[in-house]
């Protein structure tokens, strides 16, 4: 898209300048986590050299507008991901796994018994799963899994069957190993139709295109601020006003309560039962402040963008490399987002990014957090490339030099 | 600095590409004994057969990157055949060459030296301690046959 400036947004990003080993950096681990625009980094300094104190508390018109500030970020998280009542149904959690702790161990907990069924997928990250083993061990139900076909995208095939006396669907709406890219509103339909609810686990997608709960009639979803180029220590949990209004507290302690007495507690009523202590308070001002850098960007754009990287990353991978370079995820770049699992003949994942280190390449070696998948596909680990809003194709040519590197060296 | 020669040596690409003692032992008489590194996906057994105090043969199977398995195929090829004083002689070794680094940098404690020649071969995974991530990818094998040889108090 020739109006989007990729340039102005590298521009904006200090980290971007660092040398590494004389070596400017080439930073391709998005996936892992979005580097920070001086805005958002600003937002949190002026937040704390201006009008830092406690929320929910003080009278005083600092602690004033450190309430303000929260609940307008909560409100501006709400609007991003075009939630129907921003202020009632948006949670801040630490991260995208603490969101999914408190899906499993409040709605999960009471609304699960030893003869209820989830179904999740293949391709989950460890966030969308271990808090659902942890719950089942607790109070068994079974799980259920949606298989990633061969074509590593779900398979749909026994999508209605799986879902056949499910109460919740739990997927993720882009896989942040493969890039597939999931289709949410499709699989939203299947589970209502099954009488299910549905989480979604946008992680990975909502810095990299829209997300509208809305169209998409999807009742939870879970994100974090750090890979939206927003701080790191906090998340997003956000649930429809209904389903919420009925989930018992997660974590206890300050703030989340109306009453207090010895023999016990009331919970308060509204989102802050399930935020106990002080919150994230310039975490919640930096999120606000990715959040209006990313609307300024537009996320059409960035997606538009990003495609446009893939599509010609995957296309000079294939034309250079002749098969020894393996994208392990879809060919078709509207499919999927910028994420590259790359599996480099005969070289272990490890060694390709200790070599694309000595260029300056951030990619990140691993399971990245989903073995399940990675059995699935009989690889024990990928080297991942992954893309963001800052992202050049000139990115891409310092990696596929540091490949023809990592070939010459191994191969 | 650290560069990738000191890294990649020649003895460290050769092992990982031909890696000495590769394959496994029938269980019993040997034992056997499985290592993993979380953070990057790497598996290892190690199978080893002990007797009259001496590690008779050794074995090893499993996947990893080129350091993980280097390591562990340097490892067998030094301590197949040796008594099992020396094999535990040989691993103290190893792991100091593996935590030198780390002192030196401090420059407050003077390292007790590691005779690099007695460890042969394996002084070429000295330039592993200039990469701290990868440590635990080359004592991956040696923790294993640690663990092994307590586990048959050997």
């Amino acid at each position: 898209m020739s109006s989007y400036d990729a340039q102005r947004v590298r521009a904006d990003v200090p980290l971007l300048r660092r040398v590494i080993d004389g070596h400017p950096i080439t930073y391709l681990d998005s996936a892992s986590t979005a580097l920070t625009p001086r805005p958002v980094i600003e937002a949190m300094s002026r937040y704390y050299e201006t009008r830092h104190a406690n929320v929910h508390r003080g009278v005083y018109t600092t602690a004033e507008e450190a309430t303000a500030s929260y609940e307008g970020a909560r409100v501006a998280a709400g609007v991003f991901i075009n939630a129907r009542h921003p202020a009632q149904e948006i949670v801040f959690t630490k991260n995208t796994t603490e969101s999914f702790n408190l899906l499993a161990k409040s709605w999960g907990r009471a609304n699960l018994t030893s003869s209820d069924a989830i179904v999740l997928s293949e391709m989950e990250h460890h966030a969308n799963l271990i808090p659902w083993f942890q719950l089942r061990d607790e109070i068994g139900f079974s799980i259920r899994f949606l298989p990633v076909g061969e074509d590593f995208r779900l398979d749909l095939g026994p999508l209605d069957q799986l879902l056949a006396g499910a109460k919740l669907l739990s997927v993720s709406a882009m896989s942040n190993v493969l890039g597939t890219i999931n289709p949410v509103a499709t699989l939203s339909a299947a589970a209502h139709a099954a009488g299910a609810l549905i989480a979604v686990d946008a992680a990975q997608s909502v810095a990299h295109g829209v997300t509208d709960v809305q169209e998409t009639d999807v009742d939870f979803l879970c994100f974090s601020a750090h890979k939206m180029m927003g701080p790191t220590g906090i998340g997003v949990f956000y649930a429809k006003r209904d389903i919420i209004a009925n989930m018992p507290p997660f974590l206890g302690g300050g703030g989340m309560i109306a009453d207090v007495r010895l023999d016990g507690y009331t919970p308060a009523t509204g989102v802050e039962r399930f935020e106990a202590g002080t919150p994230m308070i310039a975490e919640a001002v930096g999120l606000h402040a990715a959040l209006r850098y990313l609307d300024n960007l537009g996320m059409s754009a960035i997606a538009e963008h990003e495609r446009a990287l893939t599509a010609d990353a995957l296309g000079r991978l294939r034309e250079r490399f002749d098969g020894r370079v393996r994208v392990i995820g879809p060919a078709d770049v509207h499919l999927r987002g910028g994420v590259l699992s790359l599996d480099v003949a005969g070289v272990h994942p490890h060694d390709v990014a200790q070599v694309l280190d000595q260029h300056g390449v951030c990619v990140r070696p691993g399971h990245h957090c989903a073995k399940p998948l990675m059995r699935r596909f009989d690889l024990p680990a990928t080297a991942r490339a992954s893309f963001g809003a800052y992202s050049l194709t000139t990115d891409t040519d310092v990696l596929l030099d540091g490949l023809d590197h990592v070939l010459e060296l191994f191969g | 600095m650290s560069n990738l020669e000191d890294l990649y040596r020649e003895i460290i690409l050769d092992h990982y590409r031909s890696p000495r003692n590769r394959g496994e032992l029938p269980t019993p008489p040997a034992h056997q004994v499985e290592g993993f590194n979380p953070l990057c996906g790497d598996e290892i057994t190690v199978y080893i057969d002990v007797s009259d105090g001496v590690l008779q043969d050794i074995k090893i199977a499993g996947h990893g990157c080129s350091i993980s398995q280097s390591s562990a195929s340097l490892m067998s090829a030094a301590v197949k055949g040796k008594p099992v004083s020396d094999v535990h002689a040989t691993i103290d070794s190893f792991k100091r060459l593996m935590t030198v680094h780390e002192s030196q940098l401090d420059d407050q404690v003077e390292p007790e030296p590691v005779d690099l020649r007695k460890l042969g071969e394996l002084a070429a995974l000295q330039g592993v301690v200039k990469f701290p991530v990868r440590i635990k990818c080359a004592t991956l094998a040696w923790n294993t046959l640690t663990q092994g040889l307590s586990e048959l108090n050997a």
